[in-house]
């Protein structure tokens, strides 16, 4: 469904991504792993079209996607839940997912949309009126997934969901998203919990100063010495 | 209920005013609502979409220049001449905003790049002859008594409720805009504009949209200026201290606020002619007093109020905030 060849990206004469290829299957979860700095958030950054890549193609389902704006890559449908969160704290729960469903992929389907939303986080539709600033941790990450599927997304691209949640929380995100690629999403999956991220991925590949280090099965890498050695401490 | 009330109480008392008003008080109403209408414009660029123009004297010249030219040296009427007047001026904002943020100039930046269009729009104007260039641009005077909308000659009273009419426009406007997908998508961009990138919200257009809107509303702005003053000098018309003049209502009042610029403008304006007057009363000159107090009271509101003087008043009066910002969600 996305396939990346090549693809190299600086910043300024930084080196962020050298050679990255990628292939990610359609309906599958497929973790990236690595450090940090070791280019993960710069692959989805130049994924979804916020950095210009130097060299190398992107194509998502088909089309070569390499240069794109990131408004046009969102309207194909590949969303992202960014690092961090990136709510708008100021406004409501229900204007942030409003703002979630301006791309003319996810506007016909708005009402729709937002009802399923409310299904998967009933806690949002609880706080629809409060300001988004006022969640909890947990709260914000449902927020800014469920923002995210405002847009109708086929493809997720998850940057680091677990940052700063606690142990409950985690498992909750977690459970969100393997229901989500129950539903057919195709997910992919950026964490440094790599146990966990491993474990439901079908495919991974880990990232090492900005080249694929490795490449395999989820419980292929999870079963692999310089993996646990280097990101489990076993 | 109680709210709409309230407006209707303001916008009667403003309507009203001229009856209790002589010469004097009607001049300084009429920039009470000329620094009002400006504020909301340019609160559209920094209020909305949260970007800094220090240099918006560019478009409220370029609207004026364009339309007196016309008027003066062809005698197109004020009205015909509007549109030319900003059509310039918008075509003037979309090059400064596609320049500033096609490169990714931002923040402080970006403002430096508005006011070096300003200041080198002012240059350019200095060294037309034929608009005058230092010696500024004059319009005739026409008769004082009548109302002719169309050339914009006329009385006083004339030019007061024409401005009134563009500031209640310009509030209404923006009202309505807030409520709308563009504004949702500046505030989106106002508080975080990776957020709204990674969104798929087209930043850039929507930056654009209020570059090219604040400029437009801007320039009509400038055109009132010009046929009720009847002079134009680059200095003055694209000035730094005009742009500076141009922010201090908004920024007082409340930036982001659709009251911000009218609250901010009946403080200003009168603030700085009680000034005026009472240095003259007590019969000495200081010359750049007025400049002193607005800076002074921009460091008290700084201070004291940051977010401005109306979302202060708002929680003293007990108006609920969503009626302002987010009306209509």
């Amino acid at each position: 469904m996305l396939r990346i060849e090549g693809l190299d990206l600086f910043y300024g004469d930084a080196q962020a991504l050298s050679g990255v290829s990628l292939t990610v299957p359609q309906g599958g979860i497929t973790a990236i792993i690595g450090a940090n700095g070791a280019g993960k958030t710069s692959l989805i950054r130049a994924i979804a079209g916020m950095e210009r890549p130097r060299r190398g193609t992107i194509v998502f389902d088909g089309r070569d996607i390499t240069g794109w704006d990131s408004h046009r890559i969102c309207d194909l449908g590949l969303g992202q839940v960014a690092e961090g969160r990136q709510i708008f704290p100021s406004m409501t729960v229900a204007d942030n997912l409003e703002l979630g469903a301006m791309i003319p992929r996810g506007r016909a389907a708005a009402a729709a949309t937002l009802n399923r939303v409310w299904e998967i986080f009933p806690r949002l539709l609880e706080r629809r009126g409060q300001t988004a600033g006022t969640l909890s941790g947990g709260e914000q990450q449902m927020l800014a997934i469920g923002r995210c599927l405002m847009g109708q997304p086929r493809l997720i691209m998850f940057d680091e969901p677990s940052l700063g949640l606690s142990p409950a929380m985690v498992q909750e995100v977690f459970a969100v998203i393997r229901r989500l690629h129950d539903e057919g999403l195709t997910i992919v999956l950026v964490e440094q919990n790599v146990a966990l991220s491993l474990g439901m991925a079908d495919h991974a590949c880990v990232l090492e100063n900005g080249r694929v280090a490795m490449e395999g099965g989820g419980g292929e890498l999870l079963g692999d010495d310089r993996v646990r050695e280097a990101y489990l401490g076993l | 209920m109680r709210r709409r009330i309230a407006l209707l109480a303001l916008l009667s008392a403003f309507v009203l005013a001229p009856l209790a008003a002589g010469p004097y008080l009607l001049s300084v109403l009429v920039v009470v609502m000329y620094m009002a209408y400006l504020g909301q414009a340019w609160n559209i660029m920094m209020g909305f979409a949260g970007q800094l123009s220090l240099g918006h004297s560019l478009y409220g010249g370029l609207g004026a220049y364009v339309t007196a030219a016309l008027f003066v040296n062809w005698g197109v009427p004020a009205v015909l001449g509007l549109p030319a007047g900003i059509a310039v001026a918008v075509a003037a904002g979309a090059v400064v905003g596609a320049l500033g943020f096609r490169f990714g100039v931002k923040g402080v930046y970006f403002a430096l790049l508005t006011i070096a269009f300003a200041e080198f729009t002012r240059v350019l104007f200095e060294h037309i002859p034929s608009l005058g260039g230092t010696g500024g641009l004059f319009l005739p005077v026409g008769s004082r008594d009548g109302v002719d909308l169309l050339r914009l000659r006329g009385h006083p009273l004339m030019f007061y409720y024409l401005i009134l009419a563009m500031a209640v426009g310009a509030f209404l406007l923006c009202r309505r805009l807030l409520a709308c997908r563009i504004g949702y998508q500046w505030l989106a961009v106002r508080e975080d504009q990776e957020a709204a990138q990674a969104l798929g919200i087209n930043v850039f257009r929507a930056k654009l949209a209020a570059v090219m809107l604040s400029a437009g509303l801007t320039a009509a702005g400038g055109v009132f200026f010009a046929f009720y003053y009847n002079t134009l000098f680059p200095t003055q018309a694209f000035g730094m201290g005009r742009s500076i003049d141009i922010i201090l209502a908004p920024i007082v009042g409340g930036l982001g606020t659709l009251f911000g610029p009218i609250l901010g403008a009946l403080i200003l304006t009168p603030l700085g002619e009680l000034i005026t007057w009472g240095t003259e009363a007590l019969g000495f000159k200081a010359a750049g007093l007025k400049q002193l107090c607005y800076g002074l009271s921009l460091l008290a509101i700084v201070k004291f109020l940051p977010d401005g003087v109306w979302p202060w008043l708002r929680r003293r009066i007990g108006f609920d905030p969503a009626d302002d910002e987010e009306e209509g969600t």
